[in-house]
């Protein structure tokens, strides 16, 4: 192996990744004078949190009656009752506080006549335990990701926290279960830097580029995930992957829900408003794993829109002309840019794609990760929040505008557990260096791979098996090939080429890294879905069409060893965490 | 160009996946959301993500940023940008004693005058438009920056406008500004920076 310079640092806390959740938690833990590093491999506006839409849940109730607990119902609900309920009630019972706290540090929501936070209706989000449609999703027009991310970024410079930015982490420092740190890669200059921190805090998102078409980013690769596989520890119930509704045909361009939530609705080929057959109730707005399916399912059985059926039409030419420029301003120009449509003369054209990732790395709701080791366990060191956490608060669908919600209660939750955890300024144990040399020849292997195969092309293949094997309805058939398919793509890492052999700026082989992290979250999705032999939420088998609450009320958890993944479980939390609520016990689900 | 997408970053794609994996770019969203793309696509500064290649005729020229130093390939170097960012302190400033459980009110005539600023991208393609911030970059703050300014100069609940109006009314900050409106020409959000530093003009001459 060649030797490489390494450059040290000691933290109290290190924070991976500068999305909505990571800045949120750098924030705090400045705040509570712990010296915090925040590492990312982009500046942190580019961060994906940037691309959310529609809004960001809490029960203000500034547009009619709300409650926290009729919050936590639907989220319960949306989650087909595989959230853990004493953390689903921590998100509602804080949300509002959170959301209230986003306003003071200047996020630019929209207003009602009087001067409050708009909130506007969204899928799944109810009044009084699924009795009508509250209005409880606060938003900035319809860049709520955008106005909160570049607030949470503004804040975290006002709290001094120190950026390491285009920093490629690269694995987690791991003593006898314990996290020391992490190992990073300054992409601006090549060298390598060592972190060693009391808390490591994992915010880097989740990882829709296993999918072929996603409303993803490109960066979205799951890396925290990945390294915590490589740690040795689990993930949860991966086999649950959201697709959103509307997504742009042949584009994955995400559109809102928002639309549907300001009276936007979807028409199948023959002008049909076909919801109103599947959720007769909330129709348009039913959560999005019942819409998803409904469209497929429109589509499968020759009801789509265009020449080639292939699509649903999403209409929102009746809206307001005043109430689409106030509200909807970014999707009429994501419209245009890629579809070429005008959103007041032409429905868009929209087919449901990747979008989210409930599973990720198990926590409860003080964001320590947790393993099983005959019993759940916490990982002494180790945090995470955000889209690569699993608290598991979305169970098995999240509802919309309840990502943006968690990104900011857990990442509070985060500093606030971490300030209690560590003294700042406490002296730091030392290391040996063999997980250093690990993490290194690794890096050093991958960079020297001579084979014959493109990164780019083991990363189509994944993508393509998981879309065609792995996607809205699976069946034993379909897992069963999907299983055996995705691991040629594992195997070609033995094969891979990596071109470019420098270490500045060396996006050839991030890239490579970045697949080798995708590619291990493909395997660990892949075998949780096929081993969940029921449906539930985002997990529709149509050979086992009903939820099986006696057989998997219970969490995934799958760890993996090269191209075995081993798959065991855990219960459902069947507690709330306070008297201030009582349990929701499941029943059927219909909206 | 068969199998590639419309837009100028499917190009880039094409290329870095089939014929030269170590060409380097910066890239994420690809929805015209997080600013990473920008270059200088045809002699206009711009997100290649969301310029389709069929609106450019003949061959098509691609550089990085103007008047930025490179770090490779199409990637240049914005720390200046954003050191420059944090020095107009982008946070919003309230007195916090006893208020902090309720939200601050707007009226929404308030509110919409950020829109047109708030959804700044930081992507610089204005800045490195701009000829005065060609040649004087280190002082002179630029179109990105002062409508960042603007927008907290311009939010009704912040208790510091007087103070952030000082702090830019500099004769290299702020009066490099010559109205040239490259700026406003390049932004791929539409946005009109030239009109944020106008306003702040007129901000301080009627101050």
């Amino acid at each position: 192996m060649s030797t490489y310079k390494i450059i040290d640092h000691e933290y109290d806390v290190v924070v991976l990744g500068a999305g909505g959740s990571g800045l949120r938690a750098a924030v705090g833990l400045s705040e509570a004078g712990l010296k915090t590093a925040c590492i990312s491999k982009v500046f942190p506006t580019r961060s994906h949190t940037s691309a959310a839409q529609g809004g960001i849940s809490a029960a203000l109730g500034n547009m009619g009656e709300d409650d926290w607990r009729w919050h936590m119902y639907d989220t319960v609900k949306g989650s087909d009752w595989l959230g853990d309920q004493d953390a689903i009630e921590y998100l509602c019972k804080e949300a509002p506080r959170a959301v209230v706290e986003l306003e003071r540090y200047g996020v630019p929501f929209s207003r009602t006549d009087d001067g409050k936070i708009y909130q506007r209706p969204f899928g799944g989000m109810t009044k009084n335990y699924g009795n009508g449609t509250a209005q409880r999703t606060c938003a900035a027009a319809d860049r709520t990701g955008h106005a909160i991310l570049h607030t949470l970024y503004g804040q975290a410079l006002k709290q001094q926290t120190e950026f390491f930015i285009e920093y490629f982490a690269l694995d987690l420092i791991m003593k006898n279960g314990e996290c020391k740190g992490v190992i990073a890669w300054n992409l601006t200059d090549g060298t390598i830097h060592r972190f060693r921190s009391h808390i490591t805090i994992i915010a880097t998102g989740g990882y829709g580029k296993v999918y072929y078409s996603a409303t993803s980013a490109h960066t979205c690769t799951g890396d925290g995930n990945a390294m915590v596989l490589r740690a040795g520890l689990p993930l949860q119930d991966m086999e649950f992957v959201q697709f959103h509704p509307t997504g742009i045909y042949g584009v994955g361009c995400l559109i809102t829900e928002g639309v549907r939530g300001e009276g936007g609705f979807l028409v199948n080929g023959k002008g049909e408003r076909f919801m109103e057959r599947y959720a007769p109730n909330a129709k348009d707005l039913a959560s999005r794993d019942v819409v998803s399916r409904s469209m497929e399912m429109e589509i499968n059985e020759g009801r789509g829109a265009g020449k080639d059926k292939d699509h649903i039409n999403l209409h929102l030419d009746h809206i307001d002309k005043k109430v689409i420029d106030e509200r909807l301003p970014g999707i009429s120009e994501a419209a245009k840019t890629f579809a070429n449509v005008d959103v007041s003369k032409e429905p868009i054209p929209v087919v449901p794609t990747v979008h989210y990732n409930m599973g990720g790395i198990p926590t409860n709701y003080k964001a320590e990760v947790l393993t099983l080791n005959g019993s759940e366990k916490t990982v002494p060191g180790l945090m995470a929040i955000g889209e690569a956490a699993c608290v598991s608060v979305h169970g098995a669908n999240r509802l919309g505008s309840n990502s943006l919600i968690d990104l900011v209660v857990f990442g509070r939750a985060a500093a606030k557990r971490a300030a209690e955890l560590v003294k700042p300024g406490s002296p730091h144990e030392e290391v040996s260096s063999s997980e250093t040399d690990k993490c290194l020849d690794r890096f050093d292997r991958i960079r020297n791979s001579n084979g014959s195969t493109k990164t780019s092309e083991l990363r189509l293949k994944m993508q393509k098996t998981m879309q065609s094997k792995c996607a809205v309805f699976r069946t034993e058939k379909t897992l069963k090939e999907g299983v055996d398919q995705i691991r040629k793509p594992f195997e070609g890492m033995s094969d891979v080429s990596v071109k470019d052999k420098s270490l500045l700026f060396n996006t050839d082989l991030v890239e490579t890294l970045e697949f080798d992290n995708l590619i291990s979250q493909a395997l660990t999705t892949m075998d949780s879905a096929y081993n969940r032999k029921e449906s539930r939420g985002a997990h529709a088998r149509e050979d086992f069409t009903k939820r099986d609450d006696k057989n998997f009320m219970k969490h995934t958890l799958a760890w993996q060893k090269g191209k075995k993944v081993e798959i065991k479980y855990r219960d459902v939390h069947s507690r709330t965490l306070t008297n201030d609520v009582q349990y929701f016990p499941p029943k059927e689900r219909v909206y | 160009m068969d199998n590639c997408g419309p837009k100028v970053l499917d190009i880039l794609f094409k290329i870095k996946n089939e014929i030269d994996p170590s060409l380097t770019f910066r890239r994420s969203c690809a929805h015209g959301v997080c600013g990473s793309c920008a270059m200088n696509i045809d002699g206009v500064n711009g997100l290649a993500c969301i310029k389709s290649h069929s609106d450019i005729n003949g061959d098509l020229n691609i550089y990085p940023l103007p008047h930025l130093k490179v770090v490779k390939d199409l990637i240049g170097d914005l720390s200046t940008l954003y050191k420059q960012y944090e020095s107009i302190q982008p946070w919003l400033k309230v007195d916090q004693t006893g208020q902090e459980k309720t939200e601050l009110k707007q009226s929404q005539r308030d509110r919409e005058k950020l829109d047109g600023y708030y959804e700044c991208i930081l992507c610089a393609c204005c800045s490195t438009s701009c000829p005065s911030y060609w040649w004087n970059g280190d002082k002179y703050l630029g179109p990105a920056v002062l409508l960042q300014a603007y927008r907290w100069i311009n939010d009704s609940r912040d208790g510091d406008k007087k103070e952030r109006l000082k702090k830019v009314a500099d004769e290299l900050k702020l009066y490099r500004c010559h109205t040239i409106m490259n700026c406003t020409n390049s932004c791929p959000k539409g946005l009109n920076p030239a009109k944020a530093i106008g306003s702040i003009k007129k901000m301080l001459a009627t101050s």
